[in-house]
């Protein structure tokens, strides 16, 4: 009920405050209410039947790429 | 790869569980990191890292669980509201099975009382339009990432003059209660901070912490790959002696969170002292609803007043895990008297309690 869900959904169809988005394969209606600004193609991370937050991709990039490049590099213990 | 699931990729996990030896070299004693989030508790066991973390790091759970930190008295005050003629309680389902004085709102149900399980707010909203001649009383709990939908369902029930749907708000907020868990628990050296609350409030409210405690805080997401991040840049702080709050999670937690919630809980909600579970009265820790919706406050409506606050239940030591003081297994009740199935107390009874996290997944996991 109040877990965190970490998966980002993405938005397929938007209809006012309600949308469709698809979330590791199947198809659910959220509510956008809380993300007034979001557009389809966005990704969300949805909390309780809302979404709360919009995904940002580049910087999900970045933080992939610090980590390949800045991390682990130090000398097995 | 696919983006998203670069984020459980263990090639890049095992990077920084390196980078993570690394920093633990030589450190005589292992870092004690609290994971606030109950989120963050049951991926930690689930993922299998709380075990792999342990010779490292004393990973302790926090007060992030909502079901866990509501105190006996407030359980007890939602047995009340459920005992009213004419209500219907409209609650989430963690909190059925929570034993008050008075036993579980599942017992009640079971004697009589009229108990609905929802969703959301909103649920509850739709079934006082379903339910005219009744009143239905949403028992609402949780934090930051659930209170601006409670805000919602409050402020469409005004402007739709929907006059029979109540809130009982024991909302929490999570700034000051960490500023009372540092002030009781000295042994923290870092905070794995919660995701999604962060989402809503940004990173603002948590400065304090790493000001007033000297501890530092890393906001942290919740696949293997955003918790490794987190705990690496967290003790890498600790190691530095560098009391900081750092964002882990820049994809989904902005530095402002999410404006239109905030605006929400500002707009139907004020400040008030809230009781949690092992930590007391916190100033400024709760959500009551604001004076332009008193209408639709339950208290006031059905003029119920707040029992007094209760000692814990006889050997439930559910306070001390919420402040990380113990382990789980620590406590004389877990696994034998207290399991999942005849739970004694909420840190055992909610899926994100640091007790049912401890039991399903193995003790030390």
């Amino acid at each position: 009920m109040f877990m965190c869900l970490g998966v980002p959904a993405r938005i397929e169809e938007l209809e006012g405050d309600r949308a469709t988005v698809s979330l590791e394969g199947t198809r659910r209606r959220v509510s956008v209410a809380l993300t007034p600004d979001v557009k389809v193609g966005d990704y969300v991370l949805v909390h309780a039947g809302y979404a709360v937050a919009v995904v940002d991709e580049e910087s999900a990039r970045e933080t992939i790429r610090l980590i390949e490049e800045a991390y682990g590099t130090l000398e097995e213990v | 790869m696919e983006l998203w699931k670069r984020f459980k990729d263990p090639a890049l996990a095992q990077k920084l569980l390196q980078e993570l030896k690394g920093l633990c070299q030589g450190s005589s004693q292992r870092p004690t990191l609290m994971e606030v989030c109950g989120t963050h508790t049951v991926a930690l066991s689930r993922t299998g890292l709380r075990e792999v973390l342990s010779p490292y790091l004393d990973l302790r759970s926090g007060p992030g669980c909502p079901v866990c930190v509501t105190d006996d008295s407030d359980i007890d005050l939602m047995a009340e509201v459920a005992r009213q003629p004419g209500v219907i309680v409209a609650t989430y389902g963690d909190m059925l099975r929570v034993p008050g004085s008075y036993g579980t709102l599942l017992d009640l149900k079971a004697a009589g009382a009229r108990v609905q399980l929802v969703y959301s707010a909103l649920d509850a909203l739709e079934l006082a339009r379903e339910n005219p001649r009744d009143t239905v009383v949403m028992l609402g709990v949780g934090f930051e990432t659930t209170a601006p939908v409670a805000a919602l369902a409050v402020q469409r029930a005004a402007s739709e003059g929907i006059s029979n749907f109540l809130m009982l708000s024991l909302h929490k907020t999570i700034p000051n209660a960490l500023r009372a868990l540092l002030a009781e628990n000295s042994r923290i050296d870092g905070l794995i901070l919660p995701g999604h609350v962060s989402a809503i409030i940004g990173e603002e409210p948590y400065r304090f912490i790493a000001e007033e405690s000297g501890v530092p805080a890393v906001i942290t997401g919740f696949e293997a790959v955003d918790m490794l991040l987190g705990i690496v840049e967290l003790v890498r702080l600790i190691v530095a002696g560098r009391p900081e709050v750092l964002n882990a999670y820049r994809r989904v937690v902005s530095p402002d969170g999410n404006p239109r919630a905030r605006a929400l809980l500002e707009e139907a909600f004020r400040p008030v002292a809230a009781r949690w579970r092992g930590l007391g009265s916190i100033p400024d820790s709760g959500l009551a609803l604001a004076e332009p919706f008193a209408a639709y406050d339950a208290l006031q409506a059905l003029g119920l007043r707040r029992p007094e606050a209760r000692p814990p239940r006889r050997g439930c030591r559910c306070g001390e895990v919420l402040r990380g003081l113990i382990e789980p297994a620590e406590c004389g009740l877990f696994a034998k008297a207290c399991t999942p199935h005849s739970p004694v107390g909420p840190c055992m009874v909610s899926s994100e309690g640091a007790c049912a996290a401890h039991y399903t997944y193995g003790r030390n996991g």
